[in-house]
């Protein structure tokens, strides 16, 4: 039962970057932005939140500098996206080699140095609970952070007139414009709210899940994160299960290594995106009709006036 | 007439570079009037609306509300005013609700839950029903405007503009549309109306100004007016009568349709059931009907873009042909024309001689040994652009840089002169103005007289009136019985369009005699 226990916080620390990321990206995409520097942001996230983290002696003050730095390199995007209408995968992807090479810059002094990692929760009585207590009550902040993060990102969505605009925007940015909403203000700001969760994400990895910085340490977890959000139909709800659901294929790849299955360690890190081809399939022959993505995603959007 | 106009524009001027899409514009626009806006395509008539809307700035100009100066900085501002604004090409969101698309459009004073009570009242007040749950693109065309009207009126405005409100609708769905606006008018708001259609400005509008490239011509009273002075104020011309020749003979049937089923590929689609129709050469068949009610489908089984899976069910010539692919079809002396323009009918950022190629390697010997003969392409080009008055910046342009009529001719063009002997077209005149549309349908029936035979889709009933034989409507897939032009009233095709079956009973047998057969 140890192992279990063990197992499962290691899915949940594997899963949290995930949640975090995709839960930026899905708000992007709702308002019909196709950001592919997720990873990008997410190393540059990484680089300046240990940085921030080592400076200061404080990881609040890392996260704080991995959520700039990944909406300041989101800035630039939107800039040419949206300011300048240029092709948004092409600037995504230019974004992510921008990134990593950035952070390699920004980190190269941070590596080998070390911190001590964020805290985790400690309730006496309930974290001492067998089996559950650590799990429940016994995380970093992070964690709960990205959870509470979820839920109001659904509320935004679903409940608020703020939430209803942008998903409006992202559905039809031609009828937006037409009855007023400033449509590129608006996408500016998903954009850099995606940013800033990539850049946390980001920060998440040297400041909680490893406490300290290798170049390159995201290894594709931005990657993860857009199938993600394709993954759960730009449903929030979704994200949160499929966020776990590739956590879980990620930890157990290792234990599976560590036991002997015979199974090749690459295949099993295409899994996660074996399961979108397969889920985008399954929705778009389970539904009738209207469209899963926002109808508007990706386009370019210049407004006559 | 006394006091001061609701809304008066003064010298409204709206230039992009050199372009002058609005001229000096003096407008007035009053209470309890209904006032027709009348044009061309590219008159300046959407211009001024989103100006009035507050959509687009003016380069120069007043505005005066009320007597007073009115400075828009956008469309929420004109709503508060109490301008509202039916658009012609909706502006609502496919993948949201009813009841989210009017939030939308208001400006969030009230909350969600007070906002559907009222949404449920207004729609039930002026007998538009609507189920605020559903999502946009659940719902018919004739549904979509009613959100746009109900929409427009939750904000309870002085003066409303529609754009083109009943290009999309039946005659039956127009006709409950005007009892709706003869309402507003009785309560005493303006109404600004767009409209193509000349009968139904003189029927409903008290006051008509026309525009004509960008400047106003004139205003009238379009009651006093007659159709032809109107369209001659709008073209700035006689519009040329297009005369069908006189001793057209039908020959043996050129394009038959056995039975033809097909099940729709996407989810948005008609089902195509039991269609049947021969058409002989020398003859012209219409097919009438609101769109998205399986014309596209038609079009693309007709086309070979689609296939049946019987070879019978679609004879082009005299040859089973159901299973062919386009090309195939086209070496049998078909052809066609989509409705699309740019994107279906032409590849918009290849030139023309290329898009030339695109249907005419086919059979028209523009392709030797696996190579392209650049001169042939180039010659069909202007043989298309000689014959059909394509006027373009170049020889050789872009398909994208063309207007919309000329690039229709160059398309309609490109097709007859390779000589067909089946020619199926799909909206040949839509978006195009009255001097194109002319060419275009005079070119049909010439072709038909050349003993073509000739299938034309389309939704303007006048132009299916103007040039065909006989005319079937199509409902939800299925195609009715053919009538002669010459007894095909409106009234009939009317209720064809909104799937009435003039003879049920026969109707019922069929289904029956089917049901027993399955």
């Amino acid at each position: 039962m140890e192992l279990v226990e063990a197992i499962i916080l290691a899915v949940l620390a594997a899963s949290t970057p995930l949640l975090l990321a995709a839960t930026g990206e899905l708000i992007t995409e709702r308002a019909g932005v196709l950001n592919l520097g997720v990873e990008g942001m997410m190393i540059v996230g990484a680089a300046c939140g240990f940085g921030g983290a080592w400076l200061s002696g404080s990881i609040i003050v890392g996260a704080l500098c991995g959520i700039v730095a990944g909406a300041l390199l989101s800035l630039i995007f939107a800039l040419m996206t949206l300011g300048l209408a240029v092709n948004q995968v092409a600037t995504g992807l230019a974004l992510t080699i921008l990134g990593i090479g950035l952070s390699g810059l920004i980190g190269a002094r941070f590596v080998g140095e070390k911190i001590t990692p964020a805290p985790h929760l400690h309730i006496p009585g309930l974290t001492d609970i067998p089996l559950v207590g650590r799990i429940l009550f016994g995380e970093d902040g992070f964690i709960y952070l990205s959870l509470a993060l979820v839920v109001a990102v659904w509320w935004f969505l679903y409940k608020t007139r703020a939430g209803l605009i942008l998903r409006a925007v992202g559905d039809n940015h031609v009828s937006a414009h037409a009855l007023g909403y400033p449509v590129l203000q608006i996408r500016m700001y998903a954009v850099m709210f995606g940013g800033a969760c990539a850049g946390l994400a980001g920060a998440y990895l040297p400041l909680a899940y490893t406490p300290f910085f290798i170049p390159g340490m995201t290894a594709g977890r931005g990657w993860i994160a857009l199938a993600l959000v394709v993954f759960a139909s730009w449903r929030p709800g979704r994200l949160v299960i499929g966020a776990y659901l590739f956590g879980a294929v990620t930890i157990l790849q290792l234990h599976a290594q560590g036991w002997g299955v015979g199974v090749p360690s690459q295949l099993m890190s295409a899994l996660p995106y074996l399961a979108t081809v397969i889920v985008l399939v399954l929705i778009s022959r389970a539904r009738s009709g209207g469209s899963t993505a926002p109808a508007a995603l990706g386009t370019v959007f210049v407004p006559d006036r | 007439m006394g006091g001061t106009p609701l809304l008066q524009t003064v010298g409204l001027t709206k230039r992009y570079g050199t372009f002058l899409a609005n001229d000096a514009i003096d407008i007035e626009i009053w209470p309890q009037q209904i006032h027709a806006l009348l044009g061309e395509n590219g008159a300046g008539k959407s211009t001024l609306v989103k100006t009035i809307y507050g959509l687009v700035q003016p380069s120069e100009g007043d505005m005066l509300w009320q007597g007073e100066k009115m400075v828009l900085s956008g469309p929420s501002e004109a709503r508060s005013r109490g301008i509202g604004m039916v658009f012609q090409h909706f502006s609502l969101f496919d993948n949201l609700t009813v009841a989210e698309n009017v939030a939308l459009g208001l400006d969030g004073r009230e909350s969600f839950k007070d906002m559907s009570a009222r949404l449920e009242e207004v729609s039930n007040v002026y007998g538009l029903p609507l189920d605020p749950k559903r999502e946009v693109w659940q719902l018919s065309v004739g549904e979509r405007q009613r959100i746009e009207i109900v929409r427009a009126l939750m904000q309870n405005p002085k003066f409303l503009i529609l754009d083109e409100p009943t290009a999309v609708l039946t005659p039956q769905e127009a006709d409950q549309l005007f009892v709706v606006l003869d309402r507003l008018k009785a309560e005493g708001r303006a109404i600004l109306y767009i409209s193509h259609k000349l009968d139904e400005v003189k029927r409903l509008c008290d006051t008509a100004t026309i525009l004509r490239g960008g400047k106003k011509i004139s205003t009238c009273n379009p009651k006093a007016e007659t159709a032809s002075s109107l369209a001659r104020m709008m073209v700035g011309s006689e519009i040329k009568e297009v005369k069908a020749a006189a001793n057209r003979q039908t020959t043996v049937p050129r394009l038959v349709v056995n039975d033809l089923g097909l099940e729709p590929d996407d989810p948005h689609g008609v089902r195509l059931q039991h269609i049947s129709f021969e058409l002989k050469g020398g003859e012209i068949l219409g097919i009438a009907g609101v769109a998205g009610n399986g014309q596209d489908e038609l079009f693309a089984a007709l086309s070979g873009e689609r296939l049946a899976q019987d070879p019978g069910t679609v004879v082009i010539d005299g040859h089973a042909a159901g299973h062919l692919s386009i090309t195939r079809r086209r070496k049998l002396g078909a052809a066609f024309v989509p409705e699309e323009r740019l994107g279906h009918g032409t590849a918009p950022r290849m030139r023309l001689s290329e898009n030339a190629l695109l249907t005419g390697h086919a059979a028209s010997g523009m392709v030797q040994h696996g190579f392209v003969n650049t001169a042939a392409t180039l010659s069909t080009v202007d043989k298309a652009t000689k014959a059909f008055d394509v006027r373009k910046a170049k020889r050789d342009p872009e398909a994208a840089s063309l207007s919309g009529g000329n690039l229709q001719k160059f398309i309609v063009g490109r097709e007859i002169l390779r000589n067909p002997v089946v020619l199926v077209v799909s909206q040949p005149t839509w978006g195009v103005d009255a001097g194109a549309a002319a060419v275009i349908r005079q070119a049909l029936l010439d072709l038909a007289a050349s003993g073509a035979a000739v299938l034309v889709t389309s939704q303007d009933l006048d132009e299916l009136a103007e040039i065909t034989d006989r005319i079937a409507v199509m409902f939800h897939g299925h195609l009715s019985a053919p009538i002669p032009t010459s007894e095909a009233s409106r009234e009939k095709l009317g209720l064809l369009m909104g799937g009435a079956s003039l003879d049920q009973k026969n109707l019922d047998q069929k289904e029956a005699a089917h049901a027993a057969g399955a």
